[in-house]
């Protein structure tokens, strides 16, 4: 539980995914970043286009195509806010 | 004459009950309309309360000197954004966002501002069209359904507008739109089935929600990727933009009940004419054969009375 990451990923229109996982990773436009449980608050925003990936407890990976997007990481997890969030095509693993 | 006013009466009957169809149709496609627009009211509400979250603690860390925050020293001209429908039978719902718009206008212009106009909806287009008034821009076709993709072109020459700003007289911006120093929102406030407001709200310089009380110590230190100014640079547009999709919604939303409101007085009252029409015709009906059979009698007991004599 302690070692869960709590996101959260919110398109304008719909809230598209929310649940406990391991790790998210995501590009800024400064970089890539990964995000663990813990970490200390940020707001970035997102290279345009990026992709989002979060990484679930059973190895699992979701991964979404961010447009428009930004993160905010802050006590409670992270959340994806984006213009749109569209589940990308899993391909790869 | 008694048949000729049963025809008359079964002819507007016939109108009435045709009329009675659709405005029965208009008001069950309403109320569907009214579930679905709040779904999407509700859906949007998630990304709303996050940014709104999110630039509160970004205006407290950064410098507020992006030129969306700051309220301009002279305004010149003020944008005014009316959120209208695109098509009528809604009762008082395009009258009512019309009016409020007019009084901010009315306002603006007393305090020695001129007003550019940006409408949204086929009805307030053609109320200012009809009135011969200058619409700096509008838009039209989705006022029902409306997408975030459409907020955010509407969105997009505001805030190109209000950066041009309206530095000088008479100048247009690049694509020939009037800059402007402010800008207002008209849209209508869905609060129950049965009410809804219209309202006037100021739209930039952008007030954040909870940006002037101080959090002390509570509001935790945030990191910037990149720095704060550049964020907010990037997040004040979509801020904006997401209020103007919140705004359509709850017009969108509002139109549809105000509609549904109005086509259920117009089918109750189509059913209060069949009630009065119908009697009528019945007691036409009723009059013709009692004058028909009194005249049959009275021609029989003529007959009878001259055979009689004979």
């Amino acid at each position: 539980m302690a070692n869960q990451l709590h996101v959260e990923v919110v398109a304008v229109e719909e809230k598209v995914w929310v649940g406990e996982a391991e790790m998210l990773v995501a590009r800024t436009t400064e970089g890539e970043i990964g995000v663990l449980p813990g970490h200390s608050p940020l707001l970035g925003l997102l290279k345009e286009p990026s992709q989002v990936r979060v990484k679930l407890a059973g190895g699992e990976q979701l991964t979404y195509d961010v447009a428009g997007g930004f993160l905010s990481i802050d006590a409670n997890g992270v959340t994806v806010l984006a213009e749109s969030a569209t589940p990308a095509t899993p391909e790869q693993h | 004459m008694a048949a000729g006013q049963v025809q008359a009466l079964r002819r507007r009957i016939r109108t009435v009950k045709s009329t009675k169809k659709i405005t029965k149709a208009q008001e069950l496609v309403a109320t569907s309309r009214i579930a679905k627009a709040q779904e999407r009211v509700a859906a949007s509400r998630p990304y709303s309360e996050a940014i709104t979250k999110v630039l509160g603690a970004l205006a407290s860390n950064a410098s507020v000197d992006n030129p969306l925050l700051v309220a301009r020293e002279r305004v010149r001209r003020a944008g005014v954004l009316l959120i209208t429908s695109d098509r009528g039978l809604a009762g008082a719902y395009n009258a009512n966002a019309i009016r409020t718009a007019e009084q901010l206008i009315a306002q603006l212009k007393s305090e020695g501002k001129e007003v550019a106009l940006y409408v949204v909806g086929r009805k307030g287009v053609g109320y200012y069209r009809f009135r011969g008034r200058d619409i700096a821009a509008s838009w039209t076709g989705f006022s029902e359904r409306p997408s975030f993709a459409d907020a955010k072109k509407v969105g997009d020459a505001l805030i190109e507008a209000f950066a041009a700003g309206s530095e000088t007289e008479g100048t247009f911006g690049p694509d020939g739109i009037p800059g402007v120093d402010e800008l207002h929102l008209v849209s209508t406030e869905f609060k129950s089935l049965m009410t809804q407001h219209a309202q006037a709200k100021p739209l930039a310089p952008v007030q954040v929600e909870g940006q002037d009380e101080e959090p002390e110590g509570l509001r935790p230190a945030y990191e910037f990727e990149p720095d704060a100014d550049e964020l907010l640079d990037a997040l004040l547009p979509k801020y904006l933009n997401t209020r103007i999709y919140a705004a359509l919604l709850d017009s969108a939303a509002s139109e549809s009940a105000s509609r549904r409101r109005a086509m259920k007085s117009a089918s109750d009252n189509a059913d209060d004419l069949l009630k009065r029409y119908t009697r009528e015709m019945n007691s036409a009906r009723q009059a013709a054969i009692t004058q028909e059979i009194s005249e049959i009698v009275g021609g029989a007991n003529a007959l009878a009375a001259a055979g009689s004599d004979v």
